[in-house]
């Protein structure tokens, strides 16, 4: 493909698409080890109650208002989660499943209850997000990427999810050791001082963040894939921490970018006129590349199990 | 019930002087309804070997967790070396139950000795050379240096079980807490155990450990605190350990049988 063709069309999307696999699996690594992973698909169903009271404050269907509101309405969740699992002393998984269902019905009525027939807020385009649509119009090739002035076309969801891919980085970067050794012994790490309770909370938020974000450009399919498949698949190929979130970013990106050509172009290879939808054929992949490591992954037996010391 | 307390540990607050590795007072614990911990003081002994004893369920780990701040008291103070617990972090090594964690977590056996080294690490510190020579010395001392590298998966209990004490070995505390440290390891790791908490009492350090087995008490240990919820007695082997308080401690659940047999072990 020339760079022509393969700039404004493919190249935004693409990256868009590995960013946000990337943004997701990082702290999906900590949350899997942590068995929170189902946080995920938490938050892609909390988020609509808040897009909707977003909407209905704002009136506009505008970007950031929505991401406020998703965001807020994410770290709601959490603190809603973290006080149903500690006053009712359950298991957070529990926890979890009664705090989403019950705000994303809310997300529901009020949906149902407002005006909002004349604006676009339906369900397809948060399950399915709209990948394929960030095209980059303004570059006529590969000497745009230089370009200040088609530069400044770029679709606004990639400078926002590079940025949250960055943030999401810095902080598993600078707190590693605390979150290392509070996922692996949270007792321990409270005696030398780690605040567990503070980091983990900081560390779903940090997740809610990745996902309002990839969210809003990519749609929940991936958000909810992402926080597992790849560091899931990850966990088999390794037996060090270090090793596996590498892995995960090796898996991220594969899905994206295989998930992307996939979509593209695998219907026309097989003889059928339409692509398919980017987004669900990343999270295909992403589920493909976990069912390969745990049939011939290197380290997919646990300890524990039986026929093992 | 905050100023209660408040007022309770202010008036013993002056017994308490530096050289007491660990002083609590007046503490409950609850996780429900019940308290698991009810009103307990529990001064230990520097540069001794103290024994937990306890029925199940009697709270000994709870205590030893209230101890460290891993669960929130309702009430009651923690005094290490003379000192709010925030401030002697550093002076104090922790072994948990090995039961409590994951050993399917993705990590070596050398890296969890070197979380040992963590406050001194500190969040971006570089691992050097000297930090990794320590965590092998460690090693080294619960006869785990060959497994350096393995996954800690792959280990038996009891070599989990070293490992763990390997990193409270790095952490160079004055004051050791263990919990229950020889439930369910080897003879081998017993003994290796057992003789690595000697060579710290030898060094001066205090060890207090959750015990559950009474036929090694005396062997073992110098003092012993026994608990049922409340306190039952706190002393010297020779002073506490002794059928009237087991009596107490264990009720019915002890069979008299193995009291006499205790009785006659100490003479």
């Amino acid at each position: 493909m020339s760079g022509e063709e393969f700039v404004p069309l493919s190249l935004t999307p693409l990256l868009i698409g590995t960013f946000a696999a990337i943004a997701c699996a990082l702290p999906g690594n900590f949350l899997v080890l942590r068995k929170q992973a189902l946080i995920g698909d938490a938050i892609s169903h909390v988020v609509l109650p808040g897009i909707v009271v977003a909407f209905l404050l704002t009136g506009t269907i505008s970007t950031w208002p929505m991401m406020l509101g998703a965001a807020g309405a994410a770290v709601v969740a959490v603190v809603l989660i973290e006080a149903v699992r500690r006053l009712g002393q359950i298991e957070a998984g529990a926890a979890m499943g009664v705090v989403f269902t019950t705000m994303f019905a809310a997300g529901v009525l009020l949906l149902e209850q407002t005006d909002t027939s004349t604006v676009h807020l339906d369900v397809e385009h948060a399950l399915y997000g709209n990948l394929e649509s960030l095209i980059w119009l303004d570059a006529v090739g590969w000497s745009s990427v230089l370009d200040p002035v088609a530069l400044a076309g770029l679709p606004p969801e990639l400078p926002r999810i590079a940025l949250t891919l960055l943030g999401v980085s810095v902080f598993v970067w600078l707190f590693w050791r605390p979150l290392k050794i509070s996922t692996f012994d949270e007792g321990f790490a409270r005696t030398i001082g780690v605040r567990t309770g503070v980091l983990g909370m900081a560390l779903v938020i940090t997740a809610a963040i990745a996902a309002v974000a990839a969210f809003d450009a990519v749609g929940s399919i991936i958000v909810i894939a992402m926080f597992i498949c790849p560091p899931a698949a990850a966990r088999m190929m390794t037996n060090r921490l270090e090793t596996q979130i590498a892995w995960s970013i090796i898996f991220a990106i594969l899905s994206a970018v295989s998930g992307y050509v996939l979509a593209g172009y695998g219907p026309l290879w097989l003889g059928a006129a339409d692509a398919v939808s980017a987004a669900g054929m990343i999270a295909t992949m992403s589920g493909l590349i976990l069912a390969l490591t745990a049939l011939w992954g290197p380290c997919r037996t646990r300890a524990g199990a039986p026929g093992t010391a | 019930m905050l100023s209660l307390a408040a007022h309770q540990g202010a008036s013993v607050a002056e017994k308490i002087t530096k050289d007491c590795p660990l002083a609590i007072r007046g503490l409950t614990v609850s996780y429900g309804q019940k308290p698991a911990v009810f009103s307990v003081d529990m001064t230990v002994q520097p540069g001794a070997m103290t024994a937990i004893i306890g029925p199940n369920g009697a709270g000994k780990s709870t205590l030893l967790k209230a101890a460290l701040g891993i669960v929130s008291p309702l009430s009651g103070q923690v005094s290490v070396f003379g000192e709010p617990l925030e401030k002697q972090r550093a002076r104090i090594a922790y072994v948990p139950q090995r039961a409590s964690v994951d050993w399917d977590f993705p990590t070596r056996v050398i890296d969890v000795v070197l979380m040992g080294l963590s406050r001194e690490l500190g969040l971006l510190g570089r691992v050097r050379a000297r930090h990794m020579s320590r965590a092998m010395d460690c090693l080294n001392r619960v006869g785990m240096r060959d497994f350096a590298d393995r996954q800690i998966g792959q280990l038996s209990g009891g070599q989990q079980q070293r490992v763990f004490l390997a990193r409270a070995l790095a952490q160079d505390a004055d004051l050791y807490l263990l919990d229950e440290p020889f439930a369910g390891v080897d003879a081998a790791t017993e003994k290796a155990i057992i003789a690595v908490l000697k060579s710290l009492k030898e060094a001066g350090k205090t060890v207090v450990v959750v015990h559950h087995d009474l036929a090694t008490v005396t062997d073992y240990f110098d003092h012993v605190f026994l608990i049922n919820t409340r306190k039952v007695a706190e002393g010297t082997v020779a002073e506490a350990f002794i059928a009237e308080t087991l009596q107490s401690a264990y009720g019915g659940r002890l069979a008299t049988a193995q009291i006499d047999q205790i009785s006659r072990a100490l003479g």
